[in-house]
């Protein structure tokens, strides 16, 4: 992060140069980042205009998670440039948290916060960060409560919630602040297989809506029906990007055919 | 004017919202307010030191002390100096405190076991002891013991005596003392070669045991042989003489001898059995935390219940008794420090009590008293850190 | 192949019923016989006498030493002297203000321990912040009360009060000195270090001591510092240091994703530790803390090295006066009674504790 800190707080995005141009809402060039010597993202490039729906696969180890943990800044990146919605990436506190107001989060484990009830659980960020009232967050908080179909939840506890309610939790919960992105971190990946369906039906949902989404995710069904881009990650590069329908049955590089092969033989 | 006022505050502001600087501000406004802090108490105290005419520095190390200590492991008498009862003190500390942790692990072992013993009067026998003393402040068990029980005892001319060797009464317990003569040092020598040789020839068993599955089964009485036997033969053959100064009662008072002084002695015990307590269940943590499954394999693979225990318990125990026990081996050593409250010569009693109420120099007494302990307590801190590397490195 | 279900019948004589429990728990071996049969007599022997001495032929009641018989206890020592015991010096036309404190205690602690009483959180508030301050006014005086000074406080209600005070004041400086610990700032890190091992690896006697004589060396000479209040601040500095290591452990226990799901939402780091990161850690380390308290509660006992008269300080007094002399055991067993039975109900409760919190997870 070290070449950003002189960097002056942009309020427009790189290429406005034109009033026409479709300004992406997420806009990632030349990001590097290494864990000590290990060189985990190499110069990825990556932008997500409004209301796309893109789905990020590729084997462990890749880099795929390392990736949208970048930008909503739970990772640090040593070199490149982050934009979202408007804000570039620093290590200004106000950027990194204008940014994380924007950028819903949809974590593998859950991360629901235990001793709070489902209604505290989504009402906390909104009261707290945003400001709202107790009365207007708890209005919004329900209204996406129903909108995952779990509202008769909203006072138990999330231990007493079954896996898929959880995470159904979850994405209400980063609904609730209203952001301009969703990002899903392999949000099946933690689930039975009989509670994955009742998720992926909620992110479909929420797709048809017009959320943006970026998901990190091994299911390739999901990706056919919903996304508009398909991304493949490998040792940390983006070796290919296409719509579905040409990356599942046309993909181009040597090693998306052997992914693809391996992942959708069974 | 106005303007660069605003600028520098929000520059200021912007280098506080930053991810890098903030933490360099932070620690540097934490530096600057302990900088603070410090030099406030500093100037303080010299103040009042030189208000009340108190001197600072070590020179009264050197001065002439003029008090009497009622044991000590080094001569020591009035005329000697106050850096000489700083020596006293911690030896003495460090005697009681080695003494307490041999009797104390002793006892705390036996205890631990017999908690788990299948013989249910034992069991609840032991869970008594340890319920009793964990759960009374460790003060009121050395008053108990110094102004209840050995307060009890008959005095000099009374004395409960056991042969003529042993006298344990009012003003102390009371053992013959060898002393050294001419020719014991080779002896003494011989039992040290004697039990290197040993402890050899049992590694060697055991390397030839496991290689070749033979080896000299009546081991024990054979190193028994070897540690009795090669002393004997040296003393016999050097012509050595162990003579034994007898405690013998002259006027009021025994002379000559060990002797055990009572404050000691009600010390040793309540910080024995104190502690104890608290080792007893760190044994007993540290056993049951072994799973049933091993003991269980163990004799699924025909082991005697005697080997289940030496081969696959204590050593798989053993891992999760040492370092709490070693905690309790710190407490111990600090705990000893109550010795002032009875007039134990330690090292709090006569130099944070006797010297410092004699010089008034507060700071530097106390400062000296509390790096002992602490030296003590990093040392073991640090070999307890260096046992757990090793043992952890073993274990991948 | 059979269709008929067997009925269930009774075991048969031999495996069950008091015969059988003995054989196998009492006398499986030789030497667990022979340990059996040696704790019977021991207890054979000691039981009786002790039972004799301090119960039948002690004498209750009495006005001074004279009173008692040779043989048997004298409780008449504890219960002459049991006002003082209680509230020390005290003056008794205001012991009632003492007995409001213990009251409000009792229900407090009653409150807090009974499973079904609702709005356990505001009670908990209460006994945190303003329990003190109250309790303050109570045995202190002013503001309508009249002063009571604090060399005259002592007793059981000292105990108490040292240990309640000591372990409500540390709480705040053990938790800020476990974060500090965590901190990734290495100067913040250090210090925070520093402070704990430093007084972890004291005796508590030196950190009376240097609380009783050196903190007046510390201030200003215009600043005059009650005893009490050097004991005091010397108990709050020792044990925030191991109230330190004990929430330490309970934020190492907190998993990293309630961290990064805080974070992602956009809450600061104060936001995220006083709302989600602590409440978490301090219901993991309530043992422990009771744990520490009750180390406090048997520590508090030194103060005594200072000249506080706490209730072990008052009854060793009372040994000294020359009406009752010779009564060392009895004290010593009351005053032992006493501290056992708080530590060991407290431990029990303790115990209870961990065995609810660990199913509830």
């Amino acid at each position: 992060m070290n070449d950003c800190l002189d960097e002056p707080r942009l309020q427009k995005p790189l290429n406005s140069t034109s009033d026409q141009q479709v300004t992406s809402l997420i806009d990632i060039r030349g990001l590097n980042k290494w864990y000590g010597q290990f060189h985990v993202l190499r110069d990825i490039n990556l932008q997500v205009n409004k209301g796309e729906k893109i789905v990020i696969c590729g084997p462990s180890g890749s880099g795929k998670s390392t990736l949208i943990r970048c930008i909503n800044c739970l990772e640090e990146h040593q070199q490149g440039s982050i934009v979202v919605d408007g804000t570039r990436l620093t290590n200004d506190l106000d950027n990194i948290e204008t940014i994380r107001r924007e950028v819903g989060m949809v974590f593998q484990q859950f991360n629901l916060f235990p001793h709070l009830t489902i209604l505290e659980n989504c009402t906390l960020a909104p009261i707290w960060v945003r400001k709202q009232s107790k009365k207007e967050a708890e209005k919004v908080a329900m209204e996406y409560l129903e909108r995952v179909h779990i509202p008769d939840q909203a006072h138990k506890y999330p231990g007493q919630l079954s896996g898929g309610q959880q995470q159904r939790v979850v994405i209400a919960r980063s609904l609730c602040m209203n952001p301009e992105v969703v990002l899903f971190d392999e949000p099946t990946s933690a689930l039975d297989p009989e509670m994955i369906k009742e998720v992926l039906d909620v992110m479909i949902e929420l797709a048809r809506e017009g959320m943006t989404m970026l998901c990190v995710t091994h299911e390739m069904g999901f990706a056919r029906t919903v996304a508009d881009r398909v991304i493949f990650m490998d040792e940390g590069q983006i070796i290919e990007q296409a719509p579905p329908a040409e990356f599942f049955d046309h993909p181009r590089s040597e090693r998306t055919r052997k992914f693809l092969g391996q992942v959708l033989n069974h | 004017m106005g303007q660069s006022h605003n600028n520098v505050y929000q520059r200021l502001f912007r280098l506080w919202r930053n991810g890098d600087s903030r933490p360099l501000l932070m620690q540097a406004l934490v530096v600057l307010v302990v900088l603070l802090l410090v030099v406030w108490v500093v100037s303080n105290t010299m103040n009042n030191l030189e208000h009340r005419g108190i001197s600072t520095g070590f020179d009264f190390l050197s001065q002439e002390a003029g008090f009497g200590i009622i044991q000590s492991l080094v001569a020591y008498d009035e005329s000697h100096s106050y850096g000489r009862t700083f020596m006293v003190g911690v030896l003495n500390t460090l005697l009681v405190s080695s003494l307490g942790i041999v009797f104390a692990t002793i006892l705390g072992f036996l205890v631990g076991v017999a908690r788990l013993s299948a013989n249910w009067l034992l069991a609840r026998a032991a869970s008594v002891f340890i319920e009793t003393f964990r759960n009374i402040p460790l003060l009121l068990q050395i008053f108990f013991w110094y102004f209840a029980v050995l307060a009890a005892l008959p005095h000099p001319r009374q004395s409960l005596a056991f042969g003529d060797m042993l006298f344990l009464n009012l003003r102390g317990f009371y053992l013959p003392k060898p002393t050294m003569e001419q020719g014991l040092a080779p002896v003494l020598l011989s039992v040290a070669v004697a039990i290197v040789a040993a402890l050899v020839l049992q590694a060697k068993n055991r390397q030839h045991r496991v290689r070749t599955g033979q080896g000299i089964t009546a081991m024990p009485w054979l190193l028994v042989a070897i540690v009795v036997g090669i002393p004997t033969l040296v003393w016999h053959f050097s012509g050595a003489t162990l003579s034994v100064e007898l405690p013998q009662l002259r006027g009021f008072n025994f002379r000559g001898g060990i002797s055990i002084i009572p404050e000691l002695g009600a010390l040793l015990l309540a910080l024995t059995i104190y502690t104890a307590a608290f080792i007893a269940e760190v044994v007993r943590a540290g056993i049951e935390s072994v799973p049933k499954g091993q003991k269980e394999a163990a004799a699924a693979l025909g082991l005697k219940p005697g080997r289940v225990m030496t081969l696959v318990v204590i050593p798989q125990a053993m891992k999760v008794i040492i370092p709490p026990l070693t905690n309790q081996y710190l407490n111990l050593a600090k705990n000893s420090s109550l010795a002032t409250a009875i007039g134990y010569p330690d090292l709090v009693s006569v130099f944070a009590g006797t010297t410092l109420n004699q010089t008034g120099q507060a700071v530097e007494v106390i400062a000296m008293t509390m790096a002992v302990y602490l030296t003590i307590s990093l040392s073991v801190s640090l070999l307890m850190n260096i046992y757990n590397r090793r043992v952890a490195l073993v274990e991948r | 192949m059979s269709d008929e279900m067997i009925p269930p019948r009774k075991p048969p004589r031999q495996s069950v019923g008091l015969l059988v429990w003995s054989k196998n728990n009492l006398f499986a071996s030789l030497p667990s016989t022979v340990a059996t049969m040696l704790i019977v007599y021991g207890l054979y022997l000691s039981i009786p006498p002790v039972v004799q001495w301090a119960l039948l032929d002690a004498t209750w009641w009495g006005s001074d030493g004279t009173a008692c018989s040779t043989d048997g206890a004298c409780w008449a020592f504890v219960t002459a002297r049991l006002e003082q015991f209680i509230y020390g010096f005290y003056p008794p036309e205001h012991q009632w203000r003492a007995n409001v404190f213990f009251c409000q205690l009792v229900l407090l602690i009653g409150w807090l321990t009974i499973k079904a009483t609702p709005g356990k959180k505001w009670v908990l508030g209460y006994s945190l912040v303003l329990m003190p301050l109250v309790s303050w006014w109570l045995l202190y005086g002013g503001l309508g009360l009249e002063i009571v000074a604090t060399h005259q406080w002592g007793g059981l209600m000292l105990t108490l009060l040292l240990a309640l005070c000591g372990m409500i004041a540390s709480l705040p400086f053990g938790i800020l000195l476990a974060l500090g610990r965590r901190s990734d700032m290495p100067v913040i890190r250090a210090l925070c270090t520093a402070y704990i091992e430093m007084w972890r690896g004291v005796p508590l006697i030196t950190v009376l001591f240097m609380a009783s004589v050196m903190l007046p060396l510390f201030v200003p000479e215009e600043v005059v510092f009650d005893k009490l209040l050097r004991a005091l601040i010397g108990i709050v500095m020792f044990q925030a240091a191991y109230m330190a290591e004990v929430v330490r452990g309970g934020l190492q226990a907190i998993p990293k994703g309630q961290f990064e799901a805080f974070n992602s939402l956009g809450l600061s780091y104060w936001q995220g530790m006083v709302m989600i990161i602590l409440p978490q850690a301090m219901k993991l380390v309530i043992p422990g803390v009771v744990n520490t308290f009750i180390a406090l509660f048997k520590d508090t006992s030194l103060v005594l090295v200072i000249g506080l008269f706490d209730l072990l300080a008052i009854v060793q007094a009372g040994l000294n006066d020359p009406a009752w002399l010779g009564f060392a055991v009895e004290g010593y067993l009351f005053a032992g009674f006493v501290f056992w039975a708080f530590c060991y109900g407290i431990s029990k409760y303790s115990q209870r504790l961990e065995q609810q919190l660990h199913q509830g997870r």
